[in-house]
């Protein structure tokens, strides 16, 4: 039994793993990838790496220090640590402690288990959660083509495999993140015909409360738009991707210039590309948090968000969440609520936990939290962009759903909430369980009825049974192991 | 040392710590599966294993998502029709031991 | 506002109701506390099932709702995934055969169809099954359907025929004169009307109370496991086991602990159900879903290596005797009920409407409805809990 099971090894788990385990608690640290440091530090598979992979790498030296860390608290066998493993269930018997169930991100990852199946159930007194986020989709015709691919699995593509998805790209959506995306692939080699930017500046950092928060992100900034410059990249403002032309893959893309809620209003114009990259900003994987019932907000950038008090404590007892899962806010913030939820579950657990130290946390916390809300501010979703889409186009890329079949199931058939919509219509229901896709529905479902988008459109579409598909033959061990539990088995008189 | 995999008969070469997503895509292939309903082309989306479009059958098991699974040499990588296709093949009548 | 008939509960058997009630001309109010199907209806298989039933009033309602599928609904099959798949019952005994044979003895009196299926046809049936079982039974009736289709198409052709749906709309107490029910109060006000149906499901037994009448419905959590999407007819009847029951023909007890395994239209291959008697607990249950999987694998053992992409689970409303609640409710006039299915209450529903819509305009109905009679219970009675 472990004091804690730390999940996700980006910064805000990271962080969180070594302090707890500094702190003196016994810490369990499982993460999906290879390697430490999540998204955000993706990196080339380290026993290969090349002095300049880590060019353009934010707070790299962050990074190596928690690396370091970790290293030497798995040394000692404070921190156990599963890479390559993912979380797929969390249970909990009542006052008892948390069950998680746990298998492998690949299949290669399977070899490398213990033979004796004993990494598959852990069990732990308290969580933090650190499940990271990905990036937000809207649906657009012909988003579904290959050579479309999302900004950060382009960035990823970069950072972690050394690989250009295209050779002549344009880089779409909204939000800051956009422009190292594309100063990266400049970098690489790529020509990046634009970024398309749906809202009106580059000016978050012009924002006298977000920019007296976070003083260095307007140097970021500064820093961005000379790459830019020196890269010769159009930045395109109040524009967005109507359309992306191919018939087997991505071949152009139409832009057009766009009001403030996202309605044209200037002619279409097509570029030829072979990469289109798409972001609008970021959400939570939540899916874990949901499990365990937490009390869930709507943030400022519209993402469904775990609630949490100033130690980084959830609704439920025992289950603290850091980072991305919060509330969207970047590597910085992350780290600081990874250490603060360590040291309050520290301290809660009878450790020491310097109480200066928590109070500067959570100053940093509270000055990152406005920071995230004025960015949020800056480039929110286009209100109008169920307006962009056809009958044919794609929502949920999985089972196939169009927006037809959406409004259909709206119209016709009387579904009213996105949980109805998604039950009578199927988006959200194949591989990557609304992942995608969730967001879209809910704002269409909220869209069709006339009203704003709401907690109770968007948390059917982030509640996931199972985190993580799972082999059968791995649920059927759970019960093989022991003896066949009868008690499931209560005769009854019909089928189901 | 560099990596040969082979895919639709031909070989794909890997750099080592590198995808197999991205080793096809360094080689010039964008898209590897076929949807099941609509029978169009998937490559990689996310790149990340969120959204699965990049399911790929490796070394005969099915539905990998090849944005997550490290190039090895040697690595056979299918092209199912659609997922799980490999794996009907892989437990057909007469496979009575599997 | 008036009506003349009220229907609590926006299930697949109020749905069903309200389209056979509509069409006999009836003036319909559907209210639903929460959205369409969105209870037990969405939290099923889709099971129409013949095969698990053995003679007695469930089984002539079953083959009388066959009749309504295939007749009444027929042109609509298509909107709701009508699929006359057939159930393939498998036993991996020689003991277990004899008495799956004694069952389908005694069902063929009743009318449903059965084939005897040789230990080395079953592979003909289904390509995957497991190599070592002994035998088993095929039941061409057996059907399956996309249940909240079925619930929001018939919701949509009820008000065709001039039905209303009221969503969010909750019951709160009943208009009375004298011991009459005269109507329903809602949290969006009262409807009154000649008639109120409980079709409230799981919940009717709260519905019931608020007339001051008991009718017995609880819950039966029961699990169910998706796969990831497979090859089309990778799996193409429904499947299930009868291994627990030493003799089906006088236990009633077991046939139905096995795992049902099937496809469905949208790749997926359903695993259910998991039966356990726990209030309304909505925690994922380890031993359920590993046991659903565990048996599924026996079946098939290409399973092992598929994966599970969600689970879901429903509380099958289920009555003491595990009959439904169909007809008028004597102790309150006006007051009249369809609910209790149990986990049968999909493949049910369309016979259960038909009957309910004769019943109302005062019809002679074309199966008795005295063995569903809602006064059938004792009123103390001990309830599990």
């Amino acid at each position: 039994m472990h004091d804690v099971a730390v999940v996700g090894a980006g910064p805000a788990g990271l962080a969180a793993a070594v302090e707890a385990a500094e702190a003196g608690l016994g810490v369990t640290l499982i993460d999906t990838a290879a390697q430490p440091g999540g998204q955000y530090w993706r990196h080339y598979d380290q026993t290969h790496a090349r002095p300049d992979d880590h060019v353009g790498h934010h707070g790299w030296s962050v990074f190596t220090r928690l690396r370091a860390r970790l290293d030497a608290l798995r040394a000692t066998g404070r921190i156990h640590y599963l890479p390559g493993q993912q979380v797929w269930l969390i249970t909990r018997e009542p006052n008892g402690p948390f069950t998680l169930q746990v298998t492998a991100a690949t299949a290669a990852a399977t070899a490398g288990r213990s033979q004796d199946g004993s990494d598959r159930t852990l069990a732990a007194h308290a969580l933090i959660l650190c499940p990271g986020g990905y990036d937000r989709q809207l649906p657009v015709p012909g988003w579904d083509l290959p050579g479309v691919l999302t900004a950060g699995g382009a960035q990823a593509l970069l950072k972690g495999h050394r690989t250009p998805a295209g050779r002549r790209a344009v880089v779409a959506g909204t939000g800051p993140f956009l422009l190292p995306v594309a100063t990266g692939l400049a970098r690489a080699g790529v020509t990046v015909v634009a970024v398309v930017e749906a809202n009106a500046t580059l000016g978050w950092f012009r924002s006298p409360a977000g920019a007296a928060s976070a003083p260095g992100k307007s140097a970021e900034a500064l820093r961005y738009a000379a790459l830019m410059a020196r890269h010769r990249i159009p930045y395109r403002t109040r524009t967005v991707i109507r359309e992306v032309l191919g018939t087997n893959r991505a071949e152009a893309v139409r832009v057009a210039r766009v009001d403030r809620d996202g309605r044209p209003t200037g002619p279409d114009e097509e570029i030829a590309v072979d990469l289109v990259a798409l972001g609008w900003g970021f959400t939570p994987s939540l899916e874990l948090p949901l499990m365990l019932g937490a009390q869930t907000t709507m943030d400022t950038d519209g993402s469904l968000v775990v609630a949490v008090d100033d130690r980084q404590r959830s609704s439920v007892d025992g289950l603290y969440v850091a980072g991305e899962a919060t509330g969207v806010g970047g590597a910085a913030l992350a780290v600081h609520e990874g250490r603060l939820g360590a040291l309050a579950l520290a301290a809660e657990r009878g450790r020491p936990a310097d109480p200066a130290l928590m109070r500067r946390l959570r100053g940093a916390v509270r000055r990152g939290r406005r920071f995230a809300s004025a960015m949020h501010r800056t480039y929110p979703l286009p209100r109008a962009w169920p307006d962009w889409l056809t009958d044919t186009t794609l929502v949920c890329r999985c089972e196939e759903v169009a927006y037809g079949d959406l409004r259909r199931a709206h119209h016709d058939l009387g579904a009213e909430d996105a949980r109805t919509l998604k039950m009578l219509a199927r988006p959200g229901m194949g591989w990557c369980q609304g992942r995608v896709c969730g967001l879209a529905t809910a704002g269409i479902a909220a869209w069709l009825s006339g009203r704003e988008t709401g907690v109770d459109d968007l948390r059917p579409l982030a509640t996931r049974s199972l985190a993580v598909p799972v082999p059968l033959g791995e649920l059927a061990a759970l019960v093989e192991e022991t003896t066949p539990p009868e008690a499931a088995d209560e005769g009854g008189r019909n089928g189901d | 040392m560099t990596h040969q995999m082979t895919f639709r008969g031909t070989t794909v070469a890997a750099e080592p710590g590198q995808s197999v997503a991205a080793a096809l895509i360094a080689a010039g292939v964008t898209d590897w599966r076929t949807t099941g309903k609509g029978g169009r082309p998937r490559g990689l989306f996310c790149g990340i294993g969120i959204c699965f479009d990049c399911l790929i059958t490796v070394d005969g098991i099915p539905d990998q998502r090849a944005c997550l699974v490290a190039a090895a040499d040697g690595m056979r990588l299918g092209a199912d029709a659609e997922p799980g296709a490999a794996l009907q093949d892989a437990c057909g009548p007469g496979d009575d031991d599997a | 506002m008036s009506a003349d008939l009220v229907i609590v509960g926006a299930g697949v058997v109020g749905a069903a109701s309200a389209y056979f009630a509509a069409s006999a001309g009836l003036r319909v109010v559907v209210v639903e506390r929460d959205s369409i199907a969105g209870g037990t209806s969405s939290a099923g298989e889709g099971n129409v099932l013949v095969s698990d039933k053995e003679a007695g009033p469930e089984l002539d309602l079953a083959l009388y709702s066959q009749q309504v599928w295939r007749a009444d609904l027929a042109g609509h099959g298509d909107l709701w995934e009508f699929e006359s798949k057939g159930g393939l019952v498998v036993a991996a005994s020689e003991q277990g055969v004899a008495s799956l044979r004694a069952l389908a003895v005694q069902q063929r009196r009743c009318g449903v169809e059965v084939r005897d299926v040789a230990r080395d046809e079953l592979r003909d049936y289904e390509p995957h099954l497991a190599p070592q079982l002994a035998g088993g039974a095929f039941y061409p009736q057996d059907a399956q359907v996309q249940p909240m289709l079925v619930a929001a198409h018939l919701l949509r052709l009820a008000r065709e025929r001039g039905a209303q749906v009221r969503t969010r709309t909750e019951v709160t107490g009943f208009l009375r004169h004298g011991t009459r029910v005269t109507g329903v109060r809602t949290s969006a006000g009262d409807i009154s009307a000649g008639a109120v149906l409980n079709a409230a499901g799981t919940w009717a037994g709260g519905v019931a109370d608020l007339a001051g009448v008991r009718v017995p419905v609880l819950p039966r959590r029961g699990f169910i496991l998706v796969t990831q999407p497979m090859p089309a007819r990778t799996i193409r009847h429904k499947v299930y086991a009868a291994e627990y029951v030493g003799d089906v023909a006088s236990s009633d007890a077991a046939l139905q602990t096995s795992p049902v395994v099937e496809g469905t239209a949208g790749g997926t291959i359903l695993i259910g159900a998991s039966r356990e008697r726990v209030g309304f607990d909505r925690n994922v249950s380890v031993p359920a879903i590993g046991t659903l999987a565990a048996k599924a694998i026996e079946l098939f053992p290409m399973l092992r290596q598929v994966r599970a992409m969600r689970t879901y689970l429903g509380f099958r409303p289920y009555c003491p005797d595990h009959l439904p609640v169909v007809g008028a409710d004597p102790r309150a006039p006006g007051l009249w009920h369809a609910c209790g299915h149990e986990g049968a209450g999909i493949g049910l529903s369309a016979g259960t409407g038909k009957l309910i819509a004769q019943a109302l305009v005062g019809e002679r109905t074309d199966l008795d409805l005295a063995p569903f009679a809602p006064d059938r219970f004792p009123e103390a009675e001990e309830e599990p809990r």
